[in-house]
């Protein structure tokens, strides 16, 4: 069980980054596709055989599977508290380390096609393996300070991506925001990460989640306004988690980091990154479950079940299908987090656990295969608007077929991937609390009519004028998506509750046909009704639009969240706060120095004609000065 | 110790040479002059530490060791005069203190 070869996981990566980073002008971009390909793959490779030897050969003994971790002391700040550097291995982090390698190669390869002739082609697979350097260190990390590191090393290589046409005022202001709003959230995370060093006395994951272990059993001792301090600290850290996975009220920056390149959006913000809150909620599921009765947990599960509907709500009403689809992820992460916020610890009672991870996992494929699929929409009819695009199915064959596929799975239609997961979503939201059981089934619906409108809008419906006849991408482009539409389809018929289990232990999930069957024919009513209404070009969709009225139009406008921070930001924070403080600054603190400096020159400019040129005059001065202080020293200072 | 001359007669005259050296140096319109009463000032010094040691400390070496020092740093600080003068001279063609004025601030 040697498990040395899973840091290469994460260093071929930033090995490729710095090729293609310092080589940036020097490599032909012919070539550099082909480095950050090659790259990718010796490292999926790796992570496939290292989930292989995981799960099948060593990883299980005594019924659980257990941890393993090779840590370095990297930080030393008393006797016990340390932080180390290192590499973890349990189920949740091997899963991930399956799903970005192989999200992230079907992107690599499908970026050789979407990308070409590109000027920034080397920086843009530069900035690609950056990114998976940081997410493999994210999911391998052995700490809270070791997963902040990374946590902000995939922020800036989101950064960087999504401002990665320059040029474009639009997608630098996306980038800034992503940037900025995530950093906001950080800011929660980095105060929960120091309260949990402070009363627990270490950040190592092992010792933090052992259920006997003195950080979950001392919960209660210091509390704070009610509530135990380590559950303040989980409710920061949440706040963390929920920037960076879009969860409301921080979920502005996500429609617009679809600015981005949509392989980008594919692998960043669909699929990889904004999982990472989940996968740190997850990470310290047993924390979360144990401290003061998962009063923090509950909190997950109302934000996650309330973002799912909202995002769905307005995704019915995006016209820009990119947008559409970022909505999307963002109701998959709200099911995400309220099926680890419904879940249990032991046994059977753990299903949320095993659903969220399982979720994560199809909706990584079925999620990044839409984005691609949309790319190679995009790639054709140069445009992101509904409105430009419809009839393509003649044209694009092989991306209507996926597209059709990831729609499918995503709506949660047997026997696609999405239909598994989201089952058991729902058994363990069904089984804990049934508010959030009725919200996860609306959105159900909801999620396969928004899905099934852009997928009626864009290949069926009346052919648009294009001025170049649109036709069907390159194999480098339709290979993804083929490999990700098998995944789409057959991810779901993985186990995944008997390697992944809140317990660790692994259990047999079954089934639960009622439930199934409810969901199975919401999902269906979604698909329907879309059908209706999109499938021919028809003023129905309108009419509805307009019976809804207003709030159509708040939805559509995203229910002035944007506007609803602009207003904060710049009408209160800067005019009522910043403003007068700026003041304060420029007039009083800077004017006391300011003006200091000046009496001074003043002064001088006055006094300088006492200096005459003469030396003589000088001279006389000295020596009468010495003559008074002789004579002061012999008749007054002598007695 | 010399015979028939009080330390008090030799501290007169040196008084004496160091005043004139002031008075010198107040008055006079010329660098070079000027120069002239500095170096009578140190001079009277010196003869001062010279007398000093004789009659107060006879057995001991230090005050004519430090006129001999003095003499040494004077001799520097002509040389170093000179040439400022020397230069002041090639620029504004005259060694009149009143034609320095130029240089204040």
């Amino acid at each position: 069980m040697n498990i040395g070869y899973i840091i290469l996981i994460p260093l071929i990566p930033l090995v490729v980054f710095l090729v293609l980073g310092i080589f940036n002008q020097k490599i032909k971009p012919s070539v550099s596709g082909y480095v950050g390909v090659f790259g990718l793959l010796v490292s999926a490779a790796l992570s496939l055989y290292a989930a292989y030897q995981y799960f099948f050969v060593f990883g299980k003994t005594d019924g659980f599977y257990q941890t393993f971790s090779e840590k370095t002391v990297w930080m030393n700040f008393t006797e016990i508290l340390h932080i180390d550097m290192g590499i973890l291995v349990d189920p949740i982090s091997v899963m991930m380390l399956v799903v970005v390698s192989v999200v992230s190669l079907m992107v690599h390869i499908y970026s050789r096609g979407y990308m070409k002739g590109d000027d920034g082609y080397t920086k843009f697979f530069a900035f690609l393996s950056l990114f998976t350097f940081s997410m493999y260190g994210l999911v391998l990390a052995t700490n809270l300070f070791q997963i902040y590191i990374f946590w902000e090393l995939v922020g800036v290589s989101s950064y960087l991506l999504i401002g990665y046409y320059y040029t474009k005022t639009t997608a630098i202001a996306a980038a800034k925001k992503a940037f900025i709003v995530t950093r906001f959230a950080d800011f929660g995370f980095l105060i929960g990460i120091l309260i949990i060093g402070y009363y627990t006395g270490t950040f190592d994951f092992e010792t933090l989640n052992n259920p006997e272990g003195s950080a979950i059993l001392n919960w209660a001792v210091t509390s704070f306004m009610g509530l135990s301090v380590i559950t303040w600290a989980l409710i920061l850290i949440f706040i963390g988690g929920a920037g960076k996975s879009a969860m409301f009220p921080f979920h502005i920056w996500l429609p617009d980091a679809m600015e981005g390149p949509t392989p980008v959006s594919a692998l960043i913000h669909a699929a990889t990154m904004v999982v990472a809150g989940i996968f740190l909620v997850a990470r310290l599921f047993p924390m979360f479950y144990f401290v003061e009765n998962g009063f923090a947990l509950n909190i997950v599960a109302y934000v996650g079940a309330f973002s799912a509907l909202f995002a769905a709500i307005i995704a019915i009403t995006q016209n820009d299908i990119k947008r559409v689809l970022a909505f999307s992820t963002m109701s998959q992460l709200g099911y995400m987090m309220l099926a680890l916020g419904v879940s249990g610890y032991e046994g059977h009672d753990g299903v949320g656990y095993m659903a969220s991870m399982f979720h994560l996992f199809t909706h990584a494929m079925f999620k990044a295969l839409l984005f691609l699929g949309a790319g190679s929409v995009i790639h054709a009819v140069h445009s992101n608007f509904l409105k430009d695009m419809g009839g393509l199915r003649k044209y694009m064959p092989i991306t209507n077929i996926t597209f059709l596929i990831a729609a499918l799975a995503i709506s949660g239609v047997p026997p696609f991937a999405g239909f598994w997961s989201k089952d058991e979503i729902l058994v363990a939201a069904y089984d804990q609390n049934k508010l959030i059981y009725y919200i996860g089934v609306f959105v159900a619906g909801l999620t396969a009519f928004y899905m099934f409108r852009i997928y009626f809008g864009i290949f069926w419906g009346k052919e648009k004028y294009y001025e170049h006849k649109p036709k069907e991408s390159p194999l480098s482009m339709t290979f993804p998506l083929m490999v990700l539409a098998f995944l789409s389809i057959t991810a779901g018929f993985i186990p995944f509750s008997e390697f992944i289990s809140a317990d660790k232990a692994g259990f047999e999930a079954h089934l639960n046909y009622p439930l199934a069957a409810i969901a199975t024919l919401v999902g269906v009513m979604g698909i329907m009704l879309a059908w209706v209404f999109y499938k021919k070009e028809s003023s129905l969709s309108d009419r509805y639009a307009n019976a809804l009225g207003p709030f159509y139009k708040w939805a559509s406008d995203k229910f002035y969240f944007d506007e609803i921070y602009m207003f904060i930001t710049k009408k209160i924070l800067f005019k009522r706060v910043s403003e007068p403080i700026a003041k304060f600054d420029r007039n009083y603190v800077d004017g006391t120095m300011v003006g200091i400096g000046n009496k001074t020159v003043l002064t001088s400019e006055k006094i300088k004609g006492l200096q005459s040129g003469k030396v003589q005059d000088y001279a006389f001065a000295f020596i009468a000065g010495a003559v008074i202080i002789g004579l002061v020293f012999i008749y007054l200072l002598t007695s | 110790m010399i015979e028939g001359i009080t330390i008090y007669e030799i501290l007169t005259l040196t008084t004496i040479l160091f005043f004139i050296g002031v008075y010198g140096f107040l008055t006079r319109r010329n660098l070079i002059s000027i120069l002239i009463s500095v170096e009578m000032i140190l001079n009277a010094s010196v003869v001062n530490f010279v007398i000093i040691n004789k009659y107060l400390y006879p057995d001991e070496l230090q005050g004519v060791l430090f006129s001999i020092f003095i003499i040494a740093v004077a001799a520097a600080e002509t040389a170093l005069a000179v040439a400022i003068i020397i230069n002041l001279y090639r620029q504004i063609s005259s060694v009149e203190v009143k034609d320095t004025e130029v240089m204040k601030y």
